[in-house]
């Protein structure tokens, strides 16, 4: 597996920084498992984050914070074991959002074949897992804010690029696409969103309440 | 409160390059010991605790979640790798956490996680590379223009969004990064 589209500078430092809305962190976490660019740059981005600490300033705590602290303190946890790698399509931090791998996600049919399924997330942003048949087009959309979308399984094309899994697509309001799910396999992503999607045609409009996009 | 020279901060003194981190992290890791808990405490609990009051914590909140970040790193000590972070770095990955938790109460989705396994020790090699690289972060970072440092601070106080924070930053991550993925590679290579 090669990716070609990563998470943006910009995204890396929110998300090591903590600031992303919980939708966008889900998608920087899932492609972070998938990315070992991405994650030794995050490594970069924290480290800055140690430096900022390391540099600031110091509020005294007296030493009966650092008593009450030692009291606190039990049996550290053990080392923790080899992971186990399992075969996943859903990377680990979205497998607990579903709780469970691929065949655990509720899915609701939005149409041509397209189904969806929304995450629960906090902050305003959304995040959802969608399901577009091979050969199958999303309608043509505009974005109001940010939309990042991440590819699981198949592959989609767009105006811009090819997207297959592991990659990253991060289209803000400069782009308009419908994007299409490549033949041979169906397409499954994970998008996350801060806006509403702007769709061009009159029909996806009207169904923009319906779907909740 | 620490002393903060005249015409601005100072990112890495001499006295703190020098105060052995890693190895008081390893004697509460590997033999649970207490006053280098105490040692850790000392320096880094004021730090946590200014750290997310400049996050909008009140002083007591600040107080009480700089006391469960280093109770965190007591508990959690068996996950810390000198390889991949300096102690710095692993502690504020935790007060930032911590904030995300108590002042957002959001949930924070983490990549899966990498760890070594108990029979492979981190490459003393890499441990003392990462050390290097952060030496010459906090030096970069301290040498960058008050304007363009103010600004990277205030992204990891959490006061900026992913769109404000700009993309050049002047930071030489380059070497971090090829370090990280150095390591990281190994890492998958043991396991595979």
């Amino acid at each position: 597996m090669t990716i070609r589209h990563h998470l943006s500078e910009p995204l890396l430092m929110a998300y090591a920084a903590g600031s992303l809305p919980e939708a966008f962190a889900l998608v920087a976490a899932s492609h972070l498992s998938m990315c070992d660019d991405c994650r030794a740059a995050l490594a970069g981005y924290e480290a800055v984050g140690g430096a900022v600490l390391e540099a600031g300033d110091a509020v005294e705590i007296s030493d009966a914070g650092l008593i009450a602290t030692l009291a606190r303190l039990g049996t550290p946890e053990p080392r923790s074991p080899m992971p186990v790698r399992r075969a996943l399509i859903l990377p680990v931090p979205l497998h607990d959002y579903v709780g469970g791998d691929l065949a655990a996600v509720k899915w609701r049919p939005i149409g041509m074949g397209v189904r969806q399924s929304i995450l629960a997330t906090t902050g305003g942003c959304s995040a959802r897992l969608l399901y577009i048949p091979a050969g199958q087009s999303v309608p043509d959309h505009g974005h109001r804010g940010l939309e990042l979308t991440l590819v699981l399984q198949g592959a989609f094309c767009d105006a811009t690029d090819r997207f297959g899994r592991g990659d990253m697509e991060i289209a803000t309001e400069a782009l308009q696409h419908a994007p299409v799910a490549e033949a041979g396999q169906d397409c499954i992503c994970l998008a996350a969103t801060d806006a509403r999607l702007r769709f061009t045609g009159v029909v996806p409009r009207l169904m923009q309440g319906f779907l909740r996009i | 409160m620490r002393s903060v020279p005249p015409g601005g901060k100072v990112f890495v003194t001499l006295e703190q390059a020098e105060t052995d981190w890693v190895a008081l992290m390893c004697r509460v890791r590997d033999a649970q010991d207490k006053v280098a808990f105490a040692a850790l405490f000392r320096h880094f609990a004021p730090r946590i605790k200014a750290f997310l009051m400049k996050s909008g914590a009140s002083a007591a909140l600040a107080e009480e979640c700089a006391q469960d970040v280093m109770a965190t790193l007591w508990q959690k000590a068996g996950q810390f790798d000198p390889a991949r972070a300096s102690v710095a770095t692993w502690v504020f990955t935790i007060a930032r956490n911590r904030r995300i938790d108590a002042l957002r109460r959001a949930r924070r989705p983490e990549p899966e996680a990498v760890v070594w396994g108990p029979e492979s020790e981190p490459d003393q090699a890499d441990v003392y590379a990462v050390a290097q690289e952060n030496r010459r972060l906090g030096v970069a970072m301290a040498a960058l223009p008050e304007k363009q440092r103010a600004l990277i601070e205030r992204a990891y106080y959490g006061d900026l969004t992913h769109s404000e924070i700009a993309l050049e930053t002047g930071l030489p991550l380059g070497t971090i990064k090829s370090r990280i993925r150095l390591a990281l590679e190994r890492l998958r290579h043991q396991m595979s």
